[in-house]
């Protein structure tokens, strides 16, 4: 027992120790990088949720913005003037982004297709304050502040997203299904419509649901476009538009307490809306793609 | 019997032409999008030109190491946005790299089943976070955390360093570092992740066979073979770095200089653009804050571009080698 074989040597020498040792502690880093960015996670939201909650009330939400260095008031006007803008932006990009989508994983000639595909991922990868200028210069420098020029804006961050999802959903459809459609007879528009998108319309809405997520919390499209509004309710679409983000930044940006409460309150309100729908459409988008793999 | 095989005819030829129509409608449709989507971009590039053109004129390609921004006197320049930029985007990268790196290891080669999953959803949720929200937390929450408490430490520890020379403050450069690391980790981290899984299995266990530790394996297999497509998610991360306007503004404390300590406020490009574009006081002040945004515009695409390639190119490879 006591004799250890000198070829075989099981329990390893001090070499074995030492790869071993560094194998434990890089796994320990990574699991500590891990637990990070799930405290910083946490720590963000507990801020807000902390800070948020105290300042919460129904009177908070359905009350009109407060005037100049007056004390209460609500956001009432912010949340239909969001609301109105990520409608508008849905409403250009969804069937935008559903029909490039579609013209590319359907009709587009290889030598086309590579061209698009790069002016989305340009668009994806734009820097969001650019799209501000950008639509400030198309729209509003001649003109005014106004609500679909915001609406506008925001469409251009939400356009590549929902392209993206659609095309990641139209590649997951069997070829086989398109290919028994051609088969029986049916034409490349009756197999498009009623083949194609009808079993990748979930997922489609998912991307939108994301997409819309990522819209609503966006500051800087909104900054040049539909920032100087009314502090009351205003669903007029020709003016600027009250929204939650840049009220948040003005409010962020004020040395009156009062208004970090306010700016506390609203983001929690922005938060829980971004993180419940983004979690919502992701566990959805899951459950298509499982769908698929069966 | 002729009368069935008549109206058969006549719904058949009916069916062609309503298939020719509806074949070509879908087709219009889908390539009008298509076409709407390309104009849309390159509108954008052409409409930001436009707005630099009066500022390019005035002031040339010079723009770019002028220091001075005076709105009264109109002189413009970009040098110090230039510099708050690279070094925001520096500390972000700095910080979040190895962090985004060690998260996309963990959950690819470390984490159980039912833990990849959670562990994965709350990165992605950091990356949901609204920038504004992160802002609000990084001016009022992380910034007297910073100046109290991880300034002071850096302060007696690297002192020596001009870099961690000066009086820590709640707001300025080191702080707009802090929260664009926050915002880049999920994004480097997601692409790794993905990276990690398509690393061929055989590849992994081959590593195991002949004896490797689960760290020797992932040095020598899986962070070698995804080399190329890591620095793709860090030029990805660092485009976002560059571009993000709103948290970057709420937190560097606003100033156009360039001072050595990183605890001295500052500005980027896009925080610049953020904080003056409605209230520019001339056409030529919206002009150079035009040019600010075209420059941005250009490191935007090239650094999108660039990351393209070499993700075409890795993907290639890696198809080549299976």
């Amino acid at each position: 027992m006591a004799a250890v074989d000198p070829v075989l040597n099981l329990r390893g020498g001090q070499k074995v120790r030492r790869r071993r040792l560094v194998n434990r502690v890089a796994e320990a880093v990574a699991l500590l990088a891990a637990l990070a960015a799930i405290a910083v996670l946490v720590v963000v939201v507990w801020s807000v949720a902390k800070r948020g909650a105290a300042e919460l009330s129904w009177g908070f939400l359905t009350k009109d913005l407060p005037l100049f260095g007056q004390p209460g008031g609500g956001i009432a006007p912010l949340i239909v003037g969001s609301a109105i803008l990520v409608g508008i932006a849905t409403a250009i990009a969804l069937p935008l982004g559903v029909l490039t989508a579609l013209f590319l994983s359907e009709f587009a000639p290889r030598r086309v297709a590579p061209a698009i595909q790069l002016a989305l991922d340009l668009m994806n990868g734009l820097p969001s304050v650019i799209i501000g200028v950008f639509v400030f210069g198309l729209l509003v420098n001649q003109h005014k502040m106004s609500g679909y020029a915001g609406g506008f804006a925001l469409s251009i961050v939400m356009l590549p997203l929902v392209a993206r999802s659609t095309q990641e959903v139209l590649r997951l459809v069997p070829l086989a299904q398109r290919e028994g459609a051609m088969a029986l007879g049916a034409s490349r528009w009756r197999t498009v419509l009623g083949i194609v998108l009808p079993s990748s319309l979930g997922g489609i809405l998912t991307g939108t649901v994301l997409a819309l997520a990522r819209a609503a919390g966006e500051t800087a499209p909104l900054l040049f476009t539909t920032a100087i509004f009314a502090n009351s309710l205003s669903t007029n679409i020709g003016n600027a538009l009250p929204n939650i983000p840049v009220q948040i930044f003005i409010w962020s940006e004020s040395a009156d307490p009062e208004d970090h409460k306010r700016a506390w309150a609203s983001a929690l309100v922005l938060m829980l809306f971004v993180l419940v729908t983004s979690l919502i459409a992701r566990l959805a988008l899951v459950r298509t793609q499982r769908k698929f793999n069966r | 019997m002729s009368t069935v095989s008549a109206t058969a005819g006549l719904t058949a030829a009916r069916r062609r032409v309503r298939d020719w129509l509806g074949d070509r409608l879908l087709f219009g449709l889908t390539l009008l999008a298509s076409l709407a989507t390309v104009a849309l971009m390159l509108g954008i590039i052409y409409k930001i030109l436009a707005g630099a053109h009066s500022a390019f004129n005035k002031f040339g390609i010079a723009f770019l190491w002028e220091r001075v921004w005076d709105a009264p006197k109109n002189i413009f320049g970009a040098l110090p946005g230039l510099y708050g930029t690279a070094v925001t985007s520096l500390i972000a990268l700095v910080i979040a790299v190895p962090l985004a790196i060690a998260i996309a290891l963990f959950l690819s080669e470390l984490a159980p089943q039912g833990v990849r999953a959670v562990v994965g959803t709350l990165v992605e949720m950091l990356a949901a976070i609204p920038s504004v929200v992160l802002g609000l937390w990084g001016i009022l929450v992380l910034g007297p955390f910073a100046r109290d408490h991880i300034e002071p430490w850096l302060h007696s520890t690297l002192g020596f360093i001009p870099l961690f020379d000066g009086t820590p403050g709640s707001s300025g450069i080191f702080i707009a570092g802090l929260v664009l690391a926050i915002m880049v980790v999920p994004i480097i981290a997601s692409i790794c992740r993905e990276l990690f899984v398509s690393v061929p299995q055989d590849l992994e266990e081959a590593a195991f066979a002949l004896g490797a530790t689960r760290w020797e394996m992932v040095r020598g297999v899986v962070l070698s073979s995804s080399r190329p497509g890591i620095a793709a998610a860090v030029i990805l991360g660092l485009g976002r770095a560059i571009g993000e306007a709103i948290a970057v503004t709420q937190v560097i404390g606003a100033g156009w200089i360039i001072h050595s300590s990183l605890f001295s406020t500052g500005d980027t490009l896009a925080s610049r653009i953020a904080g003056q574009f409605v209230g520019a006081q001339s056409d030529l002040q919206t002009a150079s804050l035009f040019y600010l945004a075209a420059i941005l515009l250009v490191i935007g695409l090239v650094t999108n571009l660039v990351a393209q390639i070499i993700v075409r190119r890795f993907e290639y490879q890696r198809a080549g080698a299976e």
